[in-house]
């Protein structure tokens, strides 16, 4: 099998598991719901307040999607020894890797027009302006997510790194999607509009480091 | 792996971390810093007196200064020992890296903290969302991240594969932080508070010069304190698992960083205490 029809394989098995056990969707989407409430009820109710925060709430929200998206990602591999068959598979690790970063992101893509779409209904959040430069930011931020989760996620095979240690891990080394997501959305959305591009940039530079880095070490994470 | 002879980088780390080369800095770091806090007190003149200048405020540059450079020091070392541990796969690379980010991680949060002394009395404020403070503070976090993901496995190859690929992806991140927190701050609004450009006297940058190496004199005795912790908590682990494994314990750790006796055999106890040739 070529390396990218193994990277494939194993991305199709990762969304299958979800199509049939729907964990991001009846519980990662229901809980980033409640993230924008609880937001909401915190900051409530002035309008342009709201309105204002609404793209660092949303991209918080994608953010903690993120976090719980990954981890299932590995706890599924966790069950009935399913890590240790794939891992006795003649597939290349970085396939491996590669697989579950497109399988967390497509469905952390789905997601987020759910979720970008309840902003604009509860925050106000204008979907005018540069639509082009608004997707743009959430497909290149959201890669960089699925980077960093679908690499440490890895750790989640120890019982101690479930509860704290992977948030902690993932949160400052997505700092810079945290903050170029939020801003390229806060940018593409103003009134004047696609002023976003520098964002974007940095997202792909971002993008870059990680998924070369984690495609490179990848396989020691796993090696026993 | 482990049977390969050492390369040079390893015998000059094993060489400067041996017990001669541990009391030599220890002494020196002393001496470093003594000259500092007499040059950087007594010696060192104060700036102009408030409002135009500092005062005696600005003094704490001596310090802090230097607790950032070993901060970025200690996480480069990291970096590097990180990826050698991950080619060589011996133990002694992983010891560093953890070692060097135990270090990294008391400067950093020295570094912040000695800053926020500083800033309340000059900005007017203990915090600052200034480009330098707050990927200092994601830079802080990372490692605390990292120093957590040592304690997640009781397996030490398992731990130090864990470590070092979070010790490679974190530095790699750092430049790409500073950058995003950067232009955060700088493409809408200007920095609230700017850093005060000062042009230091020949005295004041001797002062900072000999301070900067008093400090990296000191990471190099903490470096090989935490080491020789690390290679007699490995020692012990080998000890404890030798019968259960029905292997001499010189068999489960790198042979070439076992002080040898007369004949080349490894001596498993501490140097002064074991069979001398």
């Amino acid at each position: 099998m070529s390396f990218v029809r193994q990277t494939g394989a194993v991305a199709g098995k990762d969304l299958r598991i979800e199509v049939r056990g729907r964990y991001a969707l009846g519980a990662v989407l229901p809980f980033a719901a409640t993230l924008l409430v609880s937001f909401g009820l915190s900051l409530g109710p002035g309008r342009t307040f709201l309105q204002q925060t609404a793209p660092g709430l949303l991209w918080m929200a994608v953010t903690f999607a993120a976090v719980l998206s990954s981890r299932r990602s590995y706890e599924s591999e966790a069950e009935d020894g399913a890590l240790e068959g794939l891992l006795l598979a003649p597939v290349d690790k970085a396939a491996v890797y590669l697989g579950k970063l497109a399988a967390i992101a497509a469905q952390l893509l789905v997601l987020e027009v759910l979720v970008l779409a309840l902003t604009a209904a509860l925050f106000d959040l204008p979907l005018t302006g540069d639509l082009t430069q608004l997707a743009g930011g959430f497909v290149l931020g959201t890669l960089g997510l699925a980077g960093v989760g679908a690499l440490f996620g890895a750790l989640d095979v120890s019982a101690r790194a479930r509860e704290a240690v992977f948030p902690l891990l993932v949160l400052p080394l997505a700092a810079p999607v945290l903050v170029a997501g939020v801003k390229s959305t806060a940018l593409a959305t103003s009134a004047r509009g696609g002023q976003a591009g520098g964002w974007l940039g940095l997202l792909v530079a971002f993008d870059v480091v990680i998924v070369a880095a984690g495609t490179l070490v990848y396989g020691h994470l796993l090696e026993d | 792996m482990a049977t390969t002879k050492p390369s040079q980088a390893e015998r000059a780390l094993g060489k400067l971390t041996a017990r001669t080369g541990e009391r030599v800095l220890g002494v020196l770091s002393i001496a470093a810093l003594a000259a500092t806090a007499v040059m950087s007190l007594v010696v060192a003149p104060p700036d102009r007196p408030p409002p135009v200048g500092q005062g005696d405020l600005y003094r704490i540059m001596y310090v802090h200064v230097p607790s950032a450079w070993l901060a970025y020091l200690c996480f480069g070392v990291v970096f590097v020992a990180s990826i050698a541990y991950l080619k060589t796969g011996r133990s002694r690379w992983d010891r560093l890296a953890a070692a060097s980010a135990e270090i990294g991680v008391v400067f950093t949060g020295l570094a912040i903290v000695l800053g926020s002394i500083w800033g309340k009395p000059a900005w007017g404020t203990w915090w600052t969302w200034d480009p330098r403070l707050t990927t200092t503070a994601i830079l802080f976090l990372i490692y605390v991240g990292y120093l957590a993901v040592r304690k997640l496995s009781d397996n030490p190859r398992r731990r130090g594969r864990w470590a070092a690929v979070v010790g490679i992806v974190g530095f790699a991140d750092v430049p790409i932080v500073h950058l995003s927190v950067t232009w955060w701050r700088g493409l809408h609004q200007g920095p609230t508070v700017k850093l005060p450009t000062i042009t230091l006297a020949p005295i004041m940058t001797a002062t900072l010069m000999i301070s900067l190496t008093a400090f990296t004199i000191l990471y190099g005795y903490l470096l090989t304190l935490r080491l020789r912790v690390g290679r007699l908590e490995e020692r012990a682990l080998a000890e404890a698992l030798s019968p259960r494994l029905g292997q001499p314990a010189s068999a489960l750790v790198d042979q070439d960083e076992l002080p040898a006796d007369g004949n080349g055999r490894p001596v498993l106890e501490e140097q002064g205490t074991g069979p001398r040739a």
